[in-house]
């Protein structure tokens, strides 16, 4: 796709949680398995600017949700919204000011508080903390220079641990985890650039040595849009390597979106309005095992027509989703598990016959589509009524919304985009003087610069400058450093960190969970002789997979060394029965045999010493 | 919340008002925000801005800067709002004297001010209406630190003239840090009760979707409505979730935490009602509606203090004190006791016709002078021990004491009489 022509333009926010203690109280930034007392609260919607409450707000609250918060072993009353704000962390302070210098910002000269309101009850107060640090900076990647708008310092919500009717349960370990939220420009033009944009804001941020690491740590906001499209939000999003795939996902989804409003406008389609047609008698005798099972729970199977959106609701020719998933998705927000349309149908055991009843029953013309939903007839009206408001919404074009990232690259839509934050300042805590001498200190210490640890690495280490590279932007400088400086062997280190992780990770199981203690027993182990090289892949697998040790996992897998004796044993076995096809082949055979032996001797044995010996073998056999 | 120095001069000299958008210019850096108060603990130097993201930041301004005003502050329209009236439902009166549960935050400059009307404060808890019909009153806007012996009086008076015209409880919003204090003075000066007197609080303000202002005074109008309770109580959180309240005597309470939602404690006693949603549950024994009328006390001699004993007290102090007063409370320690330096203060004290009572620091139990012999000697000394009756609460009650009589005798013996449930002589393990 040619990304410029699309207009294409993201920015992005970057949270990062800090390693430095609490914002505003001294309680470790830790989580834990346990919990002990728990606190049942509720929120209700404040005043507004004219002093008056929302009545509908107000009902919505009461009627929905509490909020069950599990406190921890290391919990405190100011967790627990029992006790006013301590004094804003100092470290946290300055590693915001930090990381602003590292961008080139300019801090404010004293930093005030905000409570910005949230009442999803992830905040035992109602209200998140948060603060402007500094503002307008860049940061270059490549040759493209990138604006920093804003990097404010704010405080992480509480960890959700389940939704159970009108009761979520949150603990308290997260909440006041301090976040530095960076935020870019709208200046990314491809979905590569905003890969790299968020690889290098990452790189800085742990340069300064005071954030947290591991799966959640960071989390990205998504900002995208197509010109002529809207401003979409994906919420979230924790995997770098997805990041590209959510923007060309979301590019491709707008101009889908794009396509079908024309097509609409085309055809001088107007809003429908909510006809709802009861069409169960239709499919009384039905073979569609959705349909069936519904009028079995006594569910009703409702039916509305979209005036000429016929065709705007399957997928394109070339396979990119139009309406039909935005439609289903909106649905869903209304409890519903899903719909049927007129582009899908017939089909899902709907018969053609069943089809033309639907539609006359509407009175559809060919240019119509419809649209089925089959549940409690409560339900089923309710998420009829989002899904043509959604359809209406197609004529406009885009809608701006939030959207939550999915594990395959696609993204679903999880709400309109929030209005306004309403923000008031947070009087209990003291504002921060930023002077010259704080500023210049932190100036002068300055944490080294990724692209000063690449050429570091190169010379220290001895590895080349693309893996120093990968390192510094994969996120496991630190450890590669600690790891290559404490057992030698930096190949191997960074073999692990560049070739072996990434393939773990396609295989399904996540390396970034594998702790420092597990790799130095993997790479004493090698020292000591314990296994060859070879076999590490296989041992990581064993211990994420079953939880052993590195021991157990050698043992298991029965990948001890072997002595070179049965090495040659192996060798001069394979070399006599396969000794046509190596006099055939010469020593080009060598590789094959060599794929053999491997198998034979997984991990047990350095490929270079098999290499060596089946080399000399098959010479030997040919002359 | 006012600018002073270099910053105050330049906003008088651009006539900048608080609220107003400002435009800030320092060298070539420009800002335009809201001018937000400034900070009591932000530094001289420093102009607050809203910015249009809704960020605060501080700006230091020095005599170069340039301050202009962009545009005024919009005037707040404030609708007039009314009470409903629905005969179908019971009146309570609202008598608001200030503190956290009565403060309301403007959003926009983030200044923090006192409800202005009893209607604001009734429309903030719209579903009181729901309950009840309200008939509500700002008499006092002030925090509860700054509460005297005469708002005490100017406060039941309000209370027993609500009760006395039909209505079938009086809810009093007060600041937290001294209502112990004003529902033991009620409960002294209010006799022969029609219905509760309840003094509710708050820990967090009300601008907090997580504030227990509502669910506490939501449980104050149900126990108006829905009880036949005749006494003076406080009422706040039982615990730290927003699961039930707690219905305190009004002179076996107090402030047992700084902070916390649940810090209102029966001291030596049991709380006199549970209300969880609409349930009603009564703990213990209580007094119940009388017919009426309600009979005002309201004489308070305000000439008292209330002396915490402890190691190195001197008796130079004590009789400073002394000479001031017409009666002293002593919070003593463990069963009531003081040292013997003090022993001397309290013997000249007497002789004086001073009146002094003794209660202990430890809160929980009672005084007894008769086990140790600084015990005796307090008593021979002339002291009088008030057994488990709170320190707080005996000090409110001397004054009150005093004001009813002049007669020593008659003061000891009000004093010794147990009138609003202040004694008990049973503690349960």
């Amino acid at each position: 796709m040619d990304y410029r022509s699309l207009g294409l333009k993201v920015g992005i926010e970057i949270h990062q949680q800090l390693s430095t203690g609490k914002l505003f109280c001294d309680c470790p930034c830790d989580f834990s398995d346990d919990h002990h007392k728990e606190i049942v609260r509720r929120l209700r919607p404040t005043q507004s600017e004219l002093g008056e409450i929302d009545r509908a707000a107000l009902e919505e609250s009461e009627r929905k949700m509490h909020f069950r918060y599990q406190t921890v072993p290391f919990s405190c009353l100011v967790e627990a919204d029992e006790e006013p704000p301590h004094d804003a962390n100092k470290r946290a302070i300055e590693a915001s000011l930090e990381m602003s210098s590292l961008m080139g910002m300019k801090a404010v000269d004293e930093v005030h508080f905000m409570r910005k309101i949230v009442i999803d009850g992830s905040n035992t107060g109602g209200f998140q903390r948060t603060a402007l640090i500094s503002t307008g900076g860049s940061i270059m990647v490549g040759d493209r220079k990138i604006g920093i708008s804003t990097l404010c310092l704010e405080e992480d919500a509480a960890r959700k641990i389940v939704e159970r009717g009108s009761e979520v349960t949150y603990r308290l370990d997260r909440l006041g985890i301090p976040l530095i939220e960076i935020a870019t420009d709208p200046d990314m033009a491809t979905p590569e650039e905003a890969k790299y944009v968020a690889e290098r804001i990452g790189a800085l941020l742990r340069a300064t040595k005071k954030v947290r690491r591991g799966i959640g740590t960071i989390r990205e906001d998504l900002n995208i849009s197509v010109s002529g499209g809207a401003r979409v939000e994906i919420k979230g999003a924790q995997e770098l390597r997805l990041i590209p795939v959510y923007v060309e996902e979301e590019a491709k989804r707008q101009i889908a979106l794009l396509d079908v409003k024309r097509i609409l406008r085309e055809r001088g389609a107007k809003s429908s309005s909510l006809d709802i047609k009861d069409i169960s008698p239709l499919f009384r005798v039905t073979k569609c095992k959705v349909l069936k099972g519904a009028l079995e729970e006594k569910g009703r199977i409702l039916a509305i027509r979209l005036r000429k959106f016929a065709g705007t609701l399957g997928p394109s020719e070339n396979g990119v989703n139009r309406l039909g998933p935005e439609l289903a998705s909106h649905a869903r927000v209304a409890g519903v598990k899903g719909l049927f349309h007129s582009d899908e149908l017939p089909g899902y055991g709907v018969t053609m016959t069943e089809v033309e009843d639907t539609q006359s029953a509407l009175e559809a013309e060919p240019e119509d589509a419809f649209v089925m939903v089959a549940d409690a007839v409560e339900k089923a009206m309710a998420a009829l009524a989002r899904i043509v408001d959604r359809a209406n919404a197609a004529i406009e074009g885009v809608p701006e919304e939030t959207r939550d990232p999915l594990p395959d690259g696609h993204t679903v839509y999880s709400r309109p985009l929030p209005g306004k934050d309403r923000m008031y300042p947070e009087t209990d805590v003291k504002p921060i003087l930023v002077n010259e001498a704080v500023l210049e200190s932190i100036k002068l210490n300055l944490p080294e610069l990724p692209e000063e640890k690449v050429s570091r690495f190169v010379k220290e280490f001895g590895i080349s400058k693309e893996q120093a590279d990968s390192l510094v932007k994969s996120g496991y400088e630190d450890e590669f450093e600690l790891l290559a400086g404490g057992f030698g062997s930096a190949q191997v280190v960074a073999r692990i960190y560049l070739n072996t992780f990434p393939e773990l990770e396609k295989a399904g199981v996540n390396p970034s969970s594998l702790s420092l203690d597990v790799m130095k027993d993997i790479l004493t182990n090698l020292k000591a002789g314990a296994f060859a090289k070879e076999a590490i892949p296989d041992i990581l697998t064993s211990v994420l997979q079953n939880g052993h040790s590195v021991e157990r996992a050698t043992e298991t897998l029965g990948v001890e060394k072997v002595d070179l004796d049965s090495v040659r044993a192996v060798c001069d076995r394979l070399v006599r029965e396969k000794e046509k096809f190596i006099r055939d082949r010469g020593e080009e055979s060598l590789g094959p045999i060599m794929g053999l032996v491997m198998k034979e001797l997984r991990g047990k044995v350095d490929g270079k010493v098999i290499s060596e010996i089946l080399r000399e073998r098959i010479k030997q056999l040919l002359t | 919340m006012k600018y002073s120095g270099l910053v105050g001069e330049m906003l008088d000299r651009a006539n900048a008002q608080l609220g107003d958008v400002i435009e800030v210019r320092r060298g070539n850096e420009v800002h335009v925000g809201i001018l937000m108060p400034h900070h009591d603990f932000s530094s001289e130097s420093i102009v607050t801005l809203k910015l249009p993201n809704g960020y605060n930041m501080g700006i230091r301004l020095d005599e170069k800067s340039k301050v202009k005003v962009e545009s005024r502050r919009e005037p707040k329209e404030r609708k007039k709002q009314v009470l409903p009236h629905d005969p179908a439902k019971k009146d309570i009166a609202v008598i608001s004297t200030g503190g956290t549960i009565a403060s309301y935050v403007d959003y926009r400059t983030g200044a923090v001010h006192p409800a202005i009307s009893a209607e604001e404060l009734v429309f903030s808890v719209p579903e009181l209406l729901d309950l009840a019909n309200v008939r509500a009153k700002v008499l006092y806007s002030i925090l509860s630190e700054n509460m005297k012996v005469t708002h005490w009086q100017g406060l039941a008076r309000a209370v027993a003239e609500e009760l006395n015209s039909g209505a079938v409880g009086v809810i009093v919003p007060h600041g937290t840090d001294t209502m112990g204090f004003t529902s033991a003075a009620l409960a002294f000066m209010l006799r022969n009760l029609t219905g509760p007197v309840i003094c509710v609080g708050a820990q967090r303000s009300s601008d907090r979707p997580s504030s227990d202002a509502i669910m506490n005074l939501l449980a104050a109008t149900r126990l108006c409505v829905d009880s036949d309770l005749g006494e003076v109580v406080v009422l706040m959180h039982g615990e730290s979730s927003d699961s039930y309240t707690l219905a305190h005597r009004g002179t076996k309470v107090r402030k047992m935490h700084a902070s916390r939602r649940d810090a209102f404690r029966s001291i030596n006693s049991e709380p006199i009602a549970k209300i969880e949603g609409p349930q009603i549950e009564f703990i213990s024994e209580h007094t119940g509606r009388s017919k009426g009328p309600v009979e005002l006390k309201d004489k308070i001699d305000g000439r008292a203090s209330m002396l915490h004993f402890y190691p190195g007290f001197e008796a130079d102090h004590f009789d400073l004190i002394a000479n001031h007063v017409k009666g002293v409370v002593i919070a003593g320690t463990g069963l009531g006791h003081v040292s013997e330096e003090i022993l001397g203060s309290v013997t000249r004290a007497v002789d004086k016709g001073v009146h002094v009572y003794v209660t202990t620091q430890c809160l929980y139990g009672a005084v007894n002078l008769n086990v140790y012999s600084t015990g005796r000697d307090m008593v021979t000394a002339g002291a009088i021990p008030l057994g488990d009756m709170l320190p707080e609460t005996a000090y409110v009650k001397l004054m009150w004491a005093m004001g009813q009589t002049d007669d020593p005798e008659e003061v000891r013996k009000l004093m010794l009489t147990n009138i609003a449930g202040e004694f008990t002589t049973r503690r349960f393990v």
